[in-house]
């Protein structure tokens, strides 16, 4: 196989993955990287080097569309981005270090968990609730609009979230992932903001961490030209699809078959790692 | 007067923010194509090797290297001109954000958003600890 077929097929391969992760609200990255270094038989290193990139793509394509619907809390994710961007070069820093067995390993489980976070159904909140001091120093508190009008909500809990995101940001940057799964899962669940508020918010917050772990990355010559070009071309040309068909296609069923897939490629990766075969 | 313009509404700040992040976007993803479709020309034929991690040469790693091989309409150094690009669409909706705090005057968010700020322009400056 020369560059060209192995380009192209890594591109179908890229437009699937980001085409599902979009579908399915877990980003690109937690198929591609397995997709890559299973299938593909490319390093590890190289893997999460040009999913990491193609997580800013689809991070930046979607909050173009996400913004103007006035949902995103700029205030709440840039305060949490202190804690991601931390993470991500303590994460980038570690992915020099760590063999790349390990990394396969604790990529295996994160897929595990992201699994099991998605086909768990959400817990329904009961409103109104009372503001938190702290959020409200930090003039977190906003609205966001529904059918109804504008919804006013109060953020809780900043301090768990703030040492939550930084674990996300660590994974991000070791694995080259967006761990969109767990910034969600923190700012929904623990912070309790909104389940709209939390996706985009997130999606607006997997970006600038992404690229802070993306400087290191480059520094370090994890970014091939060579293979970044297609993962990113096609995981960005699948999320807009996926984006489109979105609301059509957002079913219990869709979430099981999905969570099944990501727990197989979950052990898949753990069983290489143990193997030694990253 | 003057009132009107000192301050801006939340709202405002992030239509501006979705255009500016769009407009990097498919920047970016231009010029990584164009990129793509010299390095195939020149080296499709060629067998792959992504199996092994042997690192990026020094001219596609740091800033003023990938520039000159761009430049020089090397396949490769487009590729990787076009993902700095995409990086720095973040970075400059962060940027954004920072003077849209300004505007607002508050105090809080300037400084939260200039240490994220410095964290991300460290990281892509080449993160020397």
């Amino acid at each position: 196989m020369n560059i060209l077929e192995l380009t192209a097929l890594i591109w179908v391969g890229s437009f699937f993955a980001g085409f599902l992760g979009s579908l399915t609200g877990l980003g690109g990255g937690v198929v591609l990287v397995p997709l890559l270094t299973l299938v593909f038989g490319i390093d590890i290193r190289y893997a999460a080097g040009a999913s990491l990139v193609s997580v800013i793509a689809t991070s930046s394509g979607a909050a173009s569309a996400y913004v103007k619907e006035g949902y995103t809390n700029i205030r709440v994710g840039m305060f949490l981005e202190i804690a991601t961007t931390v993470g991500a070069l303590i994460g980038a820093f570690l992915a020099a270090t760590v063999s790349g067995n390990w990394i396969g390993i604790i990529f295996g489980i994160v897929l595990l968990y992201s699994g099991y976070i998605s086909s768990k159904p959400r817990r329904v909140r009961l409103a109104p609730d009372k503001p938190d001091p702290l959020a409200v120093r930090l003039k977190m508190d906003s609205a966001y609009p529904t059918p109804e009008g504008q919804q006013p909500y109060h953020v809780h809990s900043v301090p768990l979230g703030f040492v939550l995101m930084l674990v996300a940001g660590s994974l991000s940057g070791l694995l080259g992932i967006g761990a969109g799964a767990f910034k969600v899962l923190a700012m929904d669940q623990v912070m309790r903001i909104p389940f709209k508020v939390s996706t985009t918010t997130s999606n607006f917050m997997i970006g600038v961490t992404a690229a802070a772990s993306a400087g290191i990355y480059f520094n370090r010559g994890y970014i091939d030209p060579g293979l970044a070009m297609p993962v990113m071309l096609g995981v960005l040309l699948g999320s807009l699809l996926g984006a489109r068909v979105l609301v059509v296609a957002r079913s219990r069923v869709l979430r099981i078959i999905f969570a099944v897939v990501i727990a197989a490629l979950g052990f898949e990766m753990i069983y290489s790692g143990l193997a030694g075969r990253f | 007067m003057r009132r009107a313009t000192t301050s801006w509404s939340d709202q405002q700040v992030e239509e501006i923010l979705g255009n500016l992040l769009r407009t990097g976007v498919v920047l970016a993803a231009i010029v990584v194509l164009v990129g793509g479709f010299i390095y195939l020309y020149r080296h499709g034929a060629s067998a792959p090797n992504y199996g092994v991690f042997h690192g990026e040469p020094t001219g596609l790693r740091t800033v003023s290297g990938i520039v000159t091989e761009a430049l020089s309409l090397r396949g490769r150094g487009l590729i990787q001109l076009g993902l700095i690009l995409l990086i720095a669409t973040p970075v400059a909706r962060v940027a954004f954000s920072l003077f849209a705090f300004v505007r607002q005057k508050d105090y809080t968010y300037i400084a939260v958003t200039m240490f994220v700020l410095g964290l991300l322009i460290y990281s892509l400056t080449g993160g020397y600890l």
